[in-house]
C-alpha cells in the first residue's frame, strides 16, 4: 500500500514536467514499480493468490451425542451405512426401598438395531421386555440446519413408528379379540436447533394412536409435545433432559408427563447414557401413554442406554 | 519510441517469468494415519490447496480439516468435534521454504529431493516442521510428495485415557500435490 502511494505521488510530480518524451518513460517506470512492489507485497502470503472460495454450505452436526435424547428420538441421525446396536435398560423404582435394593432388583430392557440407509434416512427395530413389545420406525431428515451459503437455522425431522404387543394374551378383558388390537402407531416431527457448541434444544410434537384401550373414556389418539435439550460439559460429557408433556391425559390411566434427566458419556465408538426417569417404557407409545410414575413420590428409575456403532459401508464410498 | 518498446517488452517478459515461477493446486492430497494395533485410524483429504514460488522457494499449504474423509463417519465426527475442533480451528496451514530450490530444473525430467522447513499451524498451535520432499518434473508437469510425522501432544490434541491404546500419539502424514502454473494476471 505504501509503495503504491509513493508511486502515485511520484507520478504526479513527474507528469508535472513538460518534457513529453521523458514523461512517457517515467510513467512506464512508475507503473513497473507499482506492479513489482504491489506484487511482492502480496506474495508474503502465497495462498492469498488463490482466490478464497465463497464459504460453502456446511451442515451442522453433533447437536446431540446420540440418536436419542434419552427415551425419545433426537435431531441427530446415523451416518449412511452405520449400524447402531442399542441397549436400553431401566431398573426398578428408587422408592422400592432397601428391600428391592432401591430398584436394582428389577429390570426392563429394550434391544434395538438402527441402520442409516442414507445420511437423511434411518430405519430401526427394537424389542422391549415390557409387554414383549416390538417396535419399528423410519426417521427422515427433511431440513438440515446449516451454515454458510443459503444457511438454515434449524433442523426438521419426521419419525413414523409402529408398535406391536407380543404377549400371548395381551389383555384378558378384551372381547372380541382382534389381532390388530396389539398395534400402536406414532408420528413425530422433531424441530431442533444446535444453538452453540454447548447448547442444543428441540421441540417434538407427537401423535400416538393406540388401536386398543381398556376403557371407553380412554383416548385412542394421544397428543404430546416433547422438549429435549443438551448442555455439553466437556468434549465427551453432556447433560441431557427429555420431557414429554401429554396434552389429553386419560383420567382412568393415571397418565404422567414423562421426564428424564441424564448424562451422556462418549468413548470412541460407544455412547453411554445414564439417566433418572419416571418412564418404564422405552418406545414412544409406551413412554408417552404408559408413564404413571410420579417424580414427586419418588417413582423414579435409574437406567442406562448403551449405543455401539458398527460401520457396514465405508463412509467415503457411501458419499452421495 | 524504441526505448518505450524496449521497456514494454521487458515488462511483458518479466511478467511471464514471474507467472511461471508460481505453481498451485487445489486438489492436493493429504493422508494421515494415527492407527494402532487395535484400531485403524486414517483419513484422506483431496481438497488441500498449495502454492509454491520457485523463484524464492516459498511453499504454502492450506488444509480444511472438515474435508478429511474417514472410513467411519462417527470417527470423522469425533475427529472434527473432539480432536482438532474444526469449528474453532477450521484450517491447518504450512508456510515454509524449500532449501536449494534452484536445484529443481523445470525443463528437465527427473526427481529432485529437497529439504523443506517451515511452520505448521494446527489446532491453534504453530510448530516448526522439517522434512524432505521430492519434486518430480515429468513432461513439464511439476509434482511433489513428502512424508513427515507430528506429535498430537505438540498441537494440544488431547487423547483421552479411555482410548489411549487405540490412538497413536505420533501421526504420520503423507502429502502429494500435482501443481499447475499459476496465472496471476
Amino acid at each position: 500500500m505504501f509503495n503504491q502511494f509513493m508511486s502515485h505521488s511520484r507520478l504526479h510530480k513527474i507528469t508535472g514536467q513538460e518534457n513529453s518524451g521523458k514523461k512517457n518513460i517515467h510513467v512506464w517506470l512508475c507503473l513497473v514499480l507499482m506492479f513489482v512492489f504491489g506484487r511482492t507485497g502480496k506474495s508474503q502470503d502465497l495462498l492469498d493468490l488463490l482466490e478464497n472460495e465463497a464459504p460453502k454450505k456446511e451442515f451442522v452436526k453433533n447437536a446431540f451425542k446420540s440418536t436419542r435424547v434419552i427415551n425419545g428420538h433426537s435431531m441427530e441421525m446415523l451416518g449412511a451405512g452405520v449400524l447402531d446396536f442399542r441397549i436400553m435398560h431401566r431398573f426398578g423404582r428408587l422408592n422400592g426401598g432397601a428391600y428391592n435394593l432401591y430398584g436394582l432388583d428389577q429390570a426392563t430392557i429394550r434391544f434395538g438395531f438402527d441402520y442409516g440407509i442414507s445420511k437423511r434416512l434411518t430405519a430401526g427395530i427394537g424389542r422391549s421386555s415390557s409387554k414383549k413389545e416390538l417396535d419399528g420406525f423410519l426417521k427422515y431428515r427433511l431440513i438440515w440446519q446449516s451454515t454458510g451459503e443459503k444457511s438454515i437455522p434449524f433442523s426438521v425431522l419426521l419419525v413414523s413408528g409402529m408398535t406391536m404387543n407380543m404377549l400371548k394374551q395381551p389383555d384378558v378383558s378384551e372381547k372380541p379379540y382382534y389381532y390388530s388390537n396389539r398395534l400402536g402407531y406414532y408420528y413425530q416431527a422433531i424441530i431442533g436447533r444446535k444453538f452453540s457448541e454447548k447448547f442444543s434444544l428441540q421441540l417434538t410434537p407427537t401423535f400416538v394412536h393406540r388401536n386398543y384401550v381398556q376403557m371407553n373414556n380412554d383416548p385412542n389418539d394421544v397428543y404430546a409435545v416433547g422438549l429435549g435439550s443438551r448442555i455439553k460439559l466437556s468434549k465427551r460429557i453432556a447433560l441431557t433432559e427429555d420431557f414429554y408433556y401429554v396434552i389429553n391425559k386419560s383420567a382412568s390411566e393415571n397418565f404422567q408427563n414423562c421426564l428424564s434427566l441424564g448424562i451422556d458419556i462418549e468413548t470412541g465408538g460407544h455412547v453411554f447414557q445414564i439417566q433418572f426417569t419416571n418412564a418404564l417404557g422405552m418406545n414412544e407409545r409406551a413412554f408417552i401413554t404408559e408413564t404413571d410414575g410420579n417424580w414427586g413420590k419418588g417413582d423414579i428409575q435409574l437406567g442406562f442406554n448403551i449405543s455401539r456403532v458398527f460401520t457396514i459401508v465405508d463412509n467415503r464410498k457411501s458419499k452421495q | 519510441m524504441k526505448k518505450n518498446l524496449l521497456i514494454l517488452l521487458s515488462i511483458t517478459f518479466s511478467l511471464v517469468a514471474s507467472a511461471q515461477s508460481k505453481y498451485f493446486t487445489r486438489n492436493g492430497r493429504v493422508f494421515f494415519t494415527a492407527s494402532s494395533p487395535l484400531e485403524k485410524i486414517e483419513a484422506i483429504n483431496d481438497k488441500s490447496t498449495s502454492v509454491i514460488d520457485l523463484s524464492n522457494g516459498q511453499i504454502e499449504f492450506g488444509v480444511l480439516l472438515k474435508a478429511f474423509l474417514f472410513e467411519r463417519s462417527l470417527m470423522q465426527e469425533h475427529f472434527n468435534e473432539n480432536y482438532v475442533e474444526s469449528d474453532k480451528f477450521p484450517k491447518a496451514t504450512f508456510k515454509g521454504t524449500i532449501a536449494d530450490v534452484a536445484s529443481i530444473d523445470r525443463t528437465k525430467d527427473g526427481t529432485y529431493p529437497v529439504k523443506v522447513t517451515g511452520k505448521m499451524t494446527l489446532h491453534g498451535v504453530t510448530k516448526d516442521v522439517e522434512t524432505t520432499a521430492t519434486f518430480t518434473v515429468k513432461n513439464g508437469a511439476l509434482s511433489a510428495t513428502t512424508d513427515f510425522k507430528i506429535e498430537a501432544a505438540d498441537y494440544n490434541i488431547e487423547i483421552p485415557g479411555l482410548v489411549k491404546d487405540k490412538v497413536a500419539k505420533t501421526i504420520s502424514i503423507n502429502v502429494q500435490s500435482i501443481y499447475e502454473p499459476l496465472k496471476t494476471s
